[in-house]
């Protein structure tokens, strides 16, 4: 670690307890839902149950009449038709961006679309006269197939685009100069003999962030400032957004991000109900409150994944790697998000993971469908480019007859081979994975499980065994505002920090950084603590509200340490420097001769001192110090990336899979992650394990069902299955350290590398298990139907399915429906 | 949760809790531990006009011994049925398969009488009553009636209880000593049964005397494996055997078909499951 004034480092690497713990297990935080300033209004939203249709006509007659409603408005009753809800990213400059309506207006493109807004004087009034609004409509057949949305003469979800396709971008590291054509090493690799090109399809189902909290948002119109409270990962953001979205000027909004319970990527947007909040609170002059029920979150909150991905691969038979050709569909679904449009194309640097792939091209074509809108998830790009390359070396291997493992370190970055610079363009500071491998395949005894899965094997065990892996990298600390404005990304990607020191010697820093579960009061303390040798106690870290913390860019692509946090590491030495010349002048010595440690500057050879707290007590009395500066301390600091960071490990799956039932199971799960130095071991072990959970839930759980008529058909927690504790083993996790060079503190992201990593380990695992009994492939989630039904084809048996009824009552609680238990179609 | 707006009345006795119910009228619900009710309300599925919350009368969560009968009072919670020494020695596969349902929190809320008035087809617990032969104990205007578990089941969702009628207590033969063992198939821990099978054998020197296997989610009630129950009495509980009497599971049961499991496989899981059930409870 690097820092001018070389603190002592006595809470970096502390496992602290969270500071935030005690307020959120106490049920003691204050979330926006718990905030209703007097003579609040509430709003319910009235949205559709259909995916595609024409409004024909809305009656509001009886809602209005309904007791304590004040008024039912759609989008042209609050004069808001031209307001269309931001798209950040326009990924290529001919993207197709349809305005999306802050309520549906003459027609709906997804089921659960608001069409409009009953504004009440309580929510249960609200959500009673919401079912009292007629809505007629002309339904027309569901677009839900993103491949068959794709292509020429298809049914348009906006027939004013003429397509389906937003945007297309490509990156071709022969066009780029950062590598060879893949088009010459397919058709090489096609005409050598010595050669191998392998082709996949894999598909990345449809994901449901599902945070904690529900969204919620409340609006108080009544001060000079607007005054917005949102369960938002992106105040700062939005603040901006609001004021481009509706032109109410942005000295005139405080947005406050209170105790926000979770967000995944899932609050990264900025949404309609917050603007509709905004213009209802303009237009009534009182505050408005939304808060959404489970169901609705699931059905409208943007939704995560969705891509089909075609991969070609080639090798030379001795499994030299010469090129990796990427295809991607990725549904948007019926309008653009925020940074939507962006997110499968940061993929695109991804697919060559920690190989020295020569060649690489990337496609991706962006599809508009009759489904909830797609926008960042937790990796946001990342998991879905890992899980194609890392399933694609395991084909390989396949293919190839090798052990997966030594074809990937055939293909690997060496340790020695850093700094590299990729066929992507990217270059890679700081990496092992030489030694995070040879960690994480100790601690699972790779060479036992394989021994063990040979013997299953070969017994014919009815349970048999696989083993999984996954070696990713992935590029956080999103990001080098020049890289962003490269991708035609619509911010930079700074962070920005304040540290002020009271006149008591305590220590306020403000962070532009955003938390919604992180951690950053305990992490951020501890930084700063060892930086100013103050007391972690003294330290107190605010965010997540405008007035108090003006400037800044958020929480998401786990930015909050690597970039945030270097900015608080910038303000502190400015803080150590102002206190230097301070302290010289009261010590009356020079400022060379001064040395700083344990918060105290000391005149070098001599007991003479000052503390850093006598020094700002000094400064606030303002009684004698130098001519030459101001009486103050307080310091900002504004960092911007130079690049990205690299975190890498070597995670290990060991799976079983019980051949009578298709039952997967998860019998074991080792990661070694590299992640530069660590702050706070314990949340870096809590960041891991909540990451590993995701991850493997999307490889075994998890995915958004549409039916026919484009329902979400699993729209509650009971049909949605995300698992509990009980579904997964304790996991082994490890961290090592080759410390980024990128920054001052030596760190690198962690908030998403369990999630990215994980999910190909598992599938990986899957296949290993029965790839000798003729499985070569499952969609995920590999749940035991898929897994049995896999086995029965490739037995020979028949794999037709018999059709499944949604109606069906018994499978949850979707399907409970007490005046029509029987599921007849009304 | 804002439900649609409805009444409330909290009885304190269960003659109370019936004329409140006739009171009501059709739309009238009955709240045992509300952990299917209350999720129906926040959906909106239902907008009954009054709920009528049993939990203010203390003698319908009573587990006792009744002559050669266990009498299990309707509220008894999940988390109380299967602690009790009496369920433990006398019923055990009751006991086995309340464990298997939810997850802590619902089993200290959620009641028996409750899931099995209920009757959703994915819910463990209408498998084990009937495997074991219940009686459910029904009072109304009129006064009690009791109906036998083969009878209480009519439908999905559907049960022998008429309107103003409420289930009070659940009556369980003893089945002291048999091997017993409830398996459940479900994609996560906490999730209800895509199948299930309840198994209870009466052995005698290593050859089974008596056998009850009740099947859950295999039809739009319980179902009472009959052809399996046949095909192991008189014989040696030994693994062929088992898989032998397993191939009659899937006889007389109308499988559904859903997106966690379409009817083949849940007939094909019925087979390995009962085969395994049947083992397990031999031990």
């Amino acid at each position: 670690m690097t820092t001018t004034a070389e603190p002592t480092t006595t809470e970096i690497g502390k496992s602290r307890v969270r500071k935030e713990d005690a307020r959120l297990i106490a049920g003691r935080s204050r979330y926006t839902d718990s905030i209703t300033p007097p003579g609040t209004l509430h709003i319910a939203v009235v949205r559709t149950t259909l995916a595609r249709a024409t409004i024909t006509s809305i009656d509001k007659s009886e809602a209005e009449k309904s007791p304590g409603v004040h008024g039912v408005y759609t989008a042209a009753d609050l004069g808001a038709e031209a307001v269309g809800m931001p798209c950040a990213w326009p990924v290529t400059p001919d993207q197709k961006a349809p305005q999306r309506p802050v309520l549906g207006i003459g027609r709906v493109s997804f089921s659960g679309e608001g069409v409009a807004v009953v504004v009440a004087r309580s929510m249960a009034e609200a959500k009673d006269a919401a079912e009292l609004v007629e809505v007629d409509y002309d339904p027309q057949d569901a677009i839900l197939d993103m491949e068959a949305a794709s292509k020429d003469g298809a049914d348009l979800v906006h027939p004013d685009l003429g397509t389906n396709v937003s945007a297309t971008w490509q990156f071709d590291s022969k066009a780029m100069g950062t590598g060879d054509s893949v088009d010459d090493a397919i058709k090489e690799a096609e005409s050598d003999p010595d050669s191998i090109v392998v082709r996949r399809r894999f598909r990345q189902q449809r994901l449901i962030p599902a945070f904690m909290e529900p969204r919620s948002c409340v609006v108080d119109p009544t001060g000079e400032q607007i005054t917005i409270w949102s369960a938002t990962q992106v105040p700062h953001i939005l603040r901006t957004m609001t004021t481009v979205t509706l032109g109410i000027p942005e000295s005139k909004l405080r947005v406050i991000a209170p105790d926000v319970g979770g967000g995944f990527g899932g609050k990264i947007g900025v949404l309609p109900e917050e603007m509709l909040c905004v213009l209802l609170a303009q237009k009534l002059g009182k505050p408005v409150k939304w808060t959404e029920t489970r169901s609705e979150s699931m059905l409208t909150a943007h939704h995560g994944r969705d891509q089909i991905q075609d991969l070609t691969i080639t090798a030379k038979k001795d499994g030299t790697i010469t090129g990796l050709d990427v295809h991607l569909l990725a549904d948007m679904g019926s309008y653009l998000g925020l940074v939507g449009p962006g997110v499968p194309i940061l993929g695109a640097f991804m697919f060559n993971a920690i190989y020295k792939i020569p060649a690489l091209k990337f496609t991706c074509s962006n599809v508009f469908t009759n489904k909830t809108l797609t926008d960042a998830y937790r990796g946001a790009g990342r998991p879905e480019a890992t899980f194609g390359i890392e399933r694609m070396m395991d084909e390989l291997a396949v293919e190839l007859g090798r052990d997966p493992m030594e074809l990937r370190e055939q293909n690997w970055i060496s340790h020695e081979e850093f700094p590299f610079t990729t066929v992507a363009g990217l270059t890679y500071d700081t990496g092992n994975y030489e030694q995070a491998t040879a960690r994480a395949m100790e601690l699972f005894d790779y060479a036992g499980l394989r021994r063990e899965q040979e013997e299953r094997k070969r017994s014919g065990d009815p349970v048999q065994l696989g083993i999984g892996i996954s070696t990713f990298t992935e590029m956080c600390g999103l990001a080098p505002s020049r890289v962003l404005g490269s991708l035609d990304y619509g911010a930079g990607g700074w962070e920005a920090a304040s540290i002020r020191m009271l006149a008591t010697g305590k220590v306020e820093v403000i962070t532009g950084a955003s938390a919604h579960g992180q951690g950053h009061e305990t992490a951020f303390s501890q930084i700063v603590a060892d930086q100013l040798g103050v007391p972690f106690e003294d330290v107190e870290i605010l965010h997540g509200d405008t007035q108090v913390s003006p400037k800044g860019l958020d929480t998401y692509g786990s930015r909050s340490l690597v970039v945030g946090g270097i900015a608080i590491v910038n303000a502190a030495e400015k803080v150590v420097a102002k206190a230097k010349k301070i302290a010289a002048h009261l010590l009356e010595a020079s400022e060379d001769d001064l040395e700083f440690a344990n918060g105290t500057f000391t005149v070098k050879g001599t007991d003479k001192g000052k503390a850093i707290q006598e020094i700002a007590f000094a400064t606030f009395m303002a009684h004698d110090y130098p001519e030459d500066m101001e009486p103050s301390l307080d310091s900002d600091a504004v960092f911007d990336p130079e690049n990205f960071s690299y975190p890498h490990g070597t995670h290990l799956a060991a799976m079983e899979v019980d051949t009578d039932t298709g039952r997967v199971t998860l019998r074991n799960y080792v990661c070694v992650d590299d992640i530069g130095n660590v702050i706070n071991p314990l949340i870096v072990e809590g960041q891991v394990h909540g990451g590993l959970a995701q991850g493997i839930a999307q490889a075994l759980f998890e995915e958004a069902n549409y039916d026919e008529q484009g329902t979400l058909v699993n729209a509650t927690f009971v049909d949605y299955t995300i698992p509990s504790a009980a579904d997964l083993p304790s996991f082994t996790t490890e961290s090592m350290s080759t410390a980024a060079t990128s920054n001052k503190l030596g760190v690198k992201g962690v908030g998403e590398a369990g999630t990215i990593a994980s999910t190909p380990a598992i599938v990986n695992g899957v296949l290993d298990a029965i790839r000798h009994l003729g499985v070569t492939e499952i969609e995920m989630p590999t749940t035991s139907q898929r897994v049995w039904r896999a086995l029965q084809v490739a037995k020979g048996g028949n794999p037709m399915e018999t059709p499944s009824d949604t109606h069906s009552p018994g499978a949850g609680l979707g399907s409970i429906d007490p005046n029509n238990p029987k599921g007849e179609v009304l | 949760m804002i439900p649609a707006k409805f009444d409330y009345v909290r009885p304190t006795s269960v003659e109370e809790a019936v004329t409140a119910l006739r009171d009501g009228g059709e739309d009238a619900k009955i709240l045992a531990g509300g952990q299917s009710l209350l999720p129906v309300l926040r959906l909106r599925m239902a907008a009954p006009s009054v709920v009528i919350d049993l939990g203010g009368i203390p003698e319908l969560r009573r587990i006792a011994e009744d002559g050669d009968r266990i009498a299990i009072g309707a509220m008894a919670a999940h988390h109380d049925v299967m602690r009790d020494d009496l369920v433990k020695q006398h019923v055990s596969l009751l006991g086995q398969a309340t464990e298997t349902v939810a997850d802590p929190q619902v089993r200290h809320r959620g009641t028996l009488g409750g899931a099995l008035a209920h009757a959703d087809p994915a819910g463990d617990l209408g498998a084990a009553a009937l495997a074991l032969d219940a009686e459910f104990v029904i009072l109304g205007a009129d006064g009690t009636r009791v109906v036998p578990a083969a009878e209480f089941f009519t439908d999905y969702f559907t049960t022998a209880i008429g309107e103003a009628e409420i289930l009070t207590q659940i009556r369980f033969p003893k089945y002291t000593g048999w091997k017993t063992h409830y398996e459940k198939f479900n994609r996560t821990a906490q999730a209800w049964s895509m199948v299930a099978i309840a198994v209870a054998l009466k052995v005698d020197g290593g050859t089974i005397s008596e056998a009850r296997i009740g099947l859950t989610n295999m039809g739009s009630t319980p179902i009472r494996a009959t052809g399996v129950e046949q095909a192991l009495v008189g014989q040696a509980a030994g693994k062929d055997v088992a898989k032998a009497a397993a191939e009659h599971v899937t006889e007389g049961t109308h499988a559904p078909s859903d997106a966690d499991a379409a009817a083949d496989y849940r007939e094909h899981l019925a087979k390995v499951l009962t085969g395994r059930a049947v083992l397990t409870a031999v031990g």
